[in-house]
C-alpha cells in the first residue's frame, strides 16, 4: 500500500514537471559518464536557471487543445 | 488467463453493451436512467479498445516493439525523453480535452439525448480515436514531424499549406466562440465575472511563487493556487451579497467582451511563466478533479435523463441553433467524437515521448475514449435537467422573446413546460440574477452539474456549487484562449518571417506586439459580432468551429490514407478512408446548407438577405437596425469563411486521391519519408511500467 502510494506521488510529481530538474540532473549524468567526460567538465544548470528554460521550451508550439 | 474463461468474458462485455444500447436507443416515454449511458459507453470502449484498435495496432500499423522511437534516439533529456507510459497519458490526455467536449454535448442535446450519444461513441471509436491513434503512430515513425510537415513530405506542398492555413483559422474561431461562452457566463453576474476575474492575480501569485520564490516547486505552488482558487468562489458569494461591491462586476456583455480581448492581448505578449504556465496547472488540476467528482457523483446519484431521446427539432426549427439532425449534430459535436485538433497534438509532443511503439494504442486511442467519456457525462449533465429548463437557459432573446413571461409561453408551447417561477427559483438557488437565455452552454452545463454535485453531496451548497463549475469551466477555456492566442502569435510570425526576417523573431518586441494584436483582432471581431447578435452568437460561430474542427480531422485522415496507400496497405486504407469519407459528406452538407439554404436560421445569406430587406423597409426597432449592418457583413463573411474551408478540404482531398491514384499505377510519387529502422536498446521495462 505505502509503495502503491509512494508510485502515485511519483507519477503526479513527474507529470507536473516538479521533479523536472531531478531528472534533468539525472539525465546529465548519465550523458557525461557515457562520453567519459570528467565530472563537471561542462557545468550544470541550477535549479531557477533550469526550470526558466524547461518553462519557456514547453510553451512553444501547440499545447493545448480545444 | 484461461482462453476460455476470456472469451466468455468478452462475450458478457458484448452483450452488456449491447443491452444497454438498445436500453437507451429504444426507450421511449418514460424517463431513463444515466446509468444506462455509462454502461453502454465503458462496454464499448472496452470492447473497440481491446479488439479494433488491437487489431489497428498490429495489422494496419505494424506496430513493432523492437524499433527505437524517437524519444530513445533523440534522447536530449527535454522534449525527446522515453517516459513512463502512464505519464505520456497523462500528458497527452491534458493536452487534447478542453471546453470543447462539454460545450458541444450540451448545445447538441437539444435534439434529444440519443442523436449526440449515439455520434459520441460511434465517432469516437471509428473516427477519433482512429485519427489521433494513426496521427501519432505516423508522426513517431517520422521523428516527431507535424501534422504540416507530414502532410507536405507525403502529399505534397499544397496540402501542407492548406493544414498551416485551417490550423491559425480553427484557432481565431475556436478562441471566438470560447470567450463568447466565458461572457454568456459572466453576463450579469457578479459572483461569476468577479470569482473569473480573480483567476488572474491568482495565476500571477503561482507564476511569480514558482519562478522566484521556491523555483521549480509546481506542485506546492499549484497547491496554493487550487486553495486560492477555491476561496475566489467562496468570495465571489461575499461580493454578491454586498450592495456596493456587487456594482463592480455587473456588468453587461460588451464591456466584458471587451475585458476579455484586453487580457487575451496582455496574455499573449506577457511572458509565459506569469501567467500562462500557471494558469495552464491550475486549470489541468481543475479539469482533472472535476471530472473525476462528476464521474464519482452520476455513480452515487445514478439521476435520471428527462430529456426525450429525439425531440421535435430533429426538423432543423431548433432554438438553439438552427438545422435539421443531419449533418448538424455531427458538426456541433466535434471534440469528444472526432476532432482535427488531436492530431496537432499527436503529431507534436506525445511523439517525442513515447518509449515504445506499443504505447501507441493505450495513448492515441485510450485518451481519445477518455476524452469521449468526459462528452457523454456532459451529455448526462444537459439531459438531467428538465427540458423546459434546458431551453429556457438555453434559447437566445432573439427567438423566445426578452421577457420572461414571453419565453416560458414559448417553450411550453412546444411541449415543454416551465414556468417563471421555476425559472426564479432555480436562479435565486444557483446565486443569479436570473438563468433566462444564458446561451453558450456553460450556465446550462453549469446548472447540471451542481444539481448533481447538490443532490450527491449536499443540497444546500447549490449556489456554491453553481459558481464553482462555472470557474472550472472558465479556467480553462482562459487557459484555451491564452495559448491559442500564443500560438497563432507563432505561426504568424512564422509565416511573416518569410517576408521580413525581423518580424518572425519570436522575442522581437515590436513584432510580438504586432502580431499579437493582428490575431487578437481576429479573433475580438468575432466575439464582439457574437456579443451584439440578438440571436446570441453561439448559433453562427459554433457551427463554423465545427466545421472547421472537421475540416481538420478530414486532412489529418487524407494523410493517413495517403501514407497507407503508399506503403502497399491499400487493402486496410478504409480504417481512415470511411471515417474520412463521413467527414467529408457532413463538413460538404453542412457547408452547403450554411451557405446555401433558404431558412434564415441556417443559410449565412438568406439570414443577411433578410436582415437587410427588413432593414430597408424600416420593421426594425432602433436597437437593432443599429447592430443590423454589422451583422450583414458578418453573415456575408461567414458565408465565404465557410466556402473556404469546404475548398481547402478539397483541395486536399483531391490531391491526396491524385497521389494514391499515381501509386496505385506505379507511377514515381514522393517517397514515404519513415526514418529507417533501428533497433531499441532500451531495456524498456523500467520506463514503460
Amino acid at each position: 500500500m505505502f509503495k502503491k502510494m509512494k508510485k502515485l506521488w511519483q507519477a503526479i510529481r513527474q507529470l507536473s514537471g516538479d521533479d523536472a530538474y531531478e531528472r534533468y540532473l539525472k539525465h546529465y549524468a548519465a550523458y557525461h559518464a557515457e562520453r567519459g567526460d570528467a565530472v563537471n567538465a561542462t557545468p550544470f544548470l541550477s535549479r531557477e536557471e533550469f526550470f526558466k528554460q524547461w518553462q519557456d521550451g514547453k510553451w512553444k508550439g501547440i499545447k493545448r487543445c480545444c | 488467463m484461461n482462453k476460455n474463461l476470456k472469451i466468455i468474458i468478452w462475450f458478457a462485455i458484448a452483450l452488456l453493451g449491447a443491452f444497454a444500447l438498445s436500453a437507451i436507443a429504444l426507450n421511449r416515454g418514460e424517463s431513463i436512467n444515466a446509468l444506462w449511458l455509462i454502461t453502454a459507453a465503458i462496454c464499448i470502449y472496452a470492447i473497440a479498445y481491446r479488439f479494433y484498435a488491437a487489431w489497428i495496432a498490429t495489422k494496419v500499423l505494424v506496430i513493432d516493439e523492437t524499433r527505437a522511437t524517437p524519444a530513445e534516439r533523440l534522447n536530449n533529456g527535454r522534449d525527446y525523453m522515453p517516459t513512463n507510459r502512464w505519464i505520456v497519458f497523462g500528458h497527452h490526455f491534458a493536452a487534447i480535452a478542453g471546453p470543447g467536449p462539454l460545450v458541444g454535448p450540451t448545445l447538441a442535446a437539444q435534439f434529444g439525448y440519443l442523436p449526440g450519444t449515439l455520434w459520441i461513441l460511434i465517432g469516437a471509436v471509428l473516427g477519433g480515436a482512429v485519427q489521433d491513434m494513426v496521427t501519432l503512430f505516423f508522426s513517431t515513425r517520422r521523428n516527431g514531424r507535424s501534422l504540416g510537415q507530414m502532410a507536405r513530405d507525403e502529399i505534397g506542398v499544397i496540402g501542407g499549406t492548406a493544414a498551416l492555413i485551417g490550423t491559425f483559422m480553427i484557432m481565431i474561431i475556436l478562441i471566438a466562440v470560447l470567450g463568447l461562452v466565458v461572457v454568456n457566463a459572466m453576463k450579469h453576474s457578479p459572483w461569476a465575472t468577479s470569482t473569473v476575474a480573480a483567476t488572474i492575480p491568482i495565476a500571477m501569485i503561482v507564476g511569480i511563487y514558482m519562478r522566484n520564490i521556491r523555483p521549480g516547486r509546481v506542485l506546492e505552488a499549484s497547491a496554493i493556487g487550487v486553495v486560492l482558487l477555491l476561496f475566489s468562489v467562496l468570495a465571489g458569494g461575499w461580493i454578491d451579497h454586498s450592495e456596493t461591491l456587487r456594482t463592480l462586476f455587473d456588468h453587461e456583455g460588451l464591456p466584458l467582451a471587451y475585458a476579455i480581448i484586453v487580457y487575451g492581448f496582455a496574455a499573449a505578449v506577457l511572458p509565459v511563466w506569469l501567467l500562462l504556465a500557471p494558469r495552464d496547472y491550475l486549470s489541468t488540476f481543475m479539469k482533472l478533479g472535476t471530472v473525476l467528482l462528476l464521474a464519482i457523483a452520476i455513480v452515487i446519484l445514478r439521476p435520471d435523463i428527462h430529456m426525450p431521446a429525439l425531440t421535435q427539432f430533429t426538423d432543423g426549427t431548433g432554438p438553439i441553433f438552427g438545422g435539421k439532425l443531419f449533418p448538424f449534430v455531427f458538426i456541433t459535436i466535434a471534440c469528444g467524437a472526432i476532432s482535427g485538433f488531436h492530431a496537432l497534438i499527436a503529431s507534436g509532443t506525445t511523439p517525442k515521448l513515447l518509449a515504445n511503439e506499443r504505447d501507441i494504442r493505450m495513448i492515441g486511442y485510450g485518451a481519445m475514449l477518455l476524452e469521449s467519456f468526459v462528452a457523454i457525462m456532459a451529455m448526462i449533465a444537459a439531459t438531467v435537467l428538465e427540458p423546459g429548463i434546458f431551453f429556457a437557459i438555453n434559447s437566445p432573446a432573439g427567438v423566445v422573446g426578452k421577457e420572461a413571461a414571453d419565453a416560458v409561453a414559448k417553450i411550453s408551447s412546444w411541449g415543454y413546460s416551465v414556468t417563471v417561477e421555476q425559472m426564479n427559483q432555480l436562479a435565486s438557488d444557483m446565486g443569479e440574477s436570473s438563468l433566462f437565455a444564458r446561451t453558450g452552454g456553460a450556465p446550462s452545463l453549469a446548472v447540471g452539474m451542481a444539481s448533481i454535485f447538490g443532490s450527491a453531496f449536499g443540497k444546500h451548497l447549490l449556489a456554491l456549487w453553481y459558481h464553482f463549475a462555472i470557474m472550472f469551466e472558465a479556467i480553462f477555456i482562459l487557459t484555451t484562449l491564452d495559448a491559442g492566442t500564443r500560438v497563432g502569435r507563432f505561426m504568424l510570425q512564422d509565416m511573416l518571417g518569410n517576408f521580413n526576417k525581423k518580424l518572425g523573431e519570436t522575442s522581437y518586441m515590436p513584432s510580438v506586439i504586432f502580431t499579437s494584436a493582428l490575431v487578437v483582432a481576429g479573433w475580438g471581431y468575432f466575439l464582439y459580432i457574437g456579443v451584439i447578435d440578438p440571436n446570441g452568437g453561439v448559433n453562427i460561430l459554433w457551427p463554423l468551429f465545427g466545421i472547421a474542427n472537421q475540416m481538420l480531422a478530414a486532412i489529418a485522415l487524407c494523410v493517413a490514407t495517403g501514407i497507407l496507400v503508399k506503403s502497399g496497405k491499400f487493402k486496410y486504407a478504409w480504417v481512415t478512408g470511411l471515417p474520412l469519407a463521413w467527414l467529408v459528406t457532413i463538413t460538404t452538407t453542412a457547408a452547403y446548407q450554411k451557405i446555401f439554404s433558404d431558412d434564415i436560421r441556417v443559410g449565412f445569406f438568406a439570414a443577411a438577405n433578410d436582415l437587410s430587406n427588413k432593414l430597408a423597409s424600416g420593421v426594425l426597432p432602433a436597437d437593432k437596425a443599429a447592430v443590423a449592418p454589422q451583422l450583414i457583413f458578418n453573415q456575408h463573411l461567414d458565408a465565404y469563411l465557410t466556402m473556404f474551408f469546404v475548398a481547402v478540404l478539397w483541395v486536399v482531398l483531391v490531391d491526396m486521391m491524385l497521389i494514391c491514384g499515381r501509386y496505385l499505377k506505379g507511377k514515381s510519387v514522393l517517397p514515404l519519408s519513415e526514418v529507417p529502422h533501428i533497433e531499441t536498446q532500451l531495456e524498456a521495462a523500467w520506463v514503460r511500467d
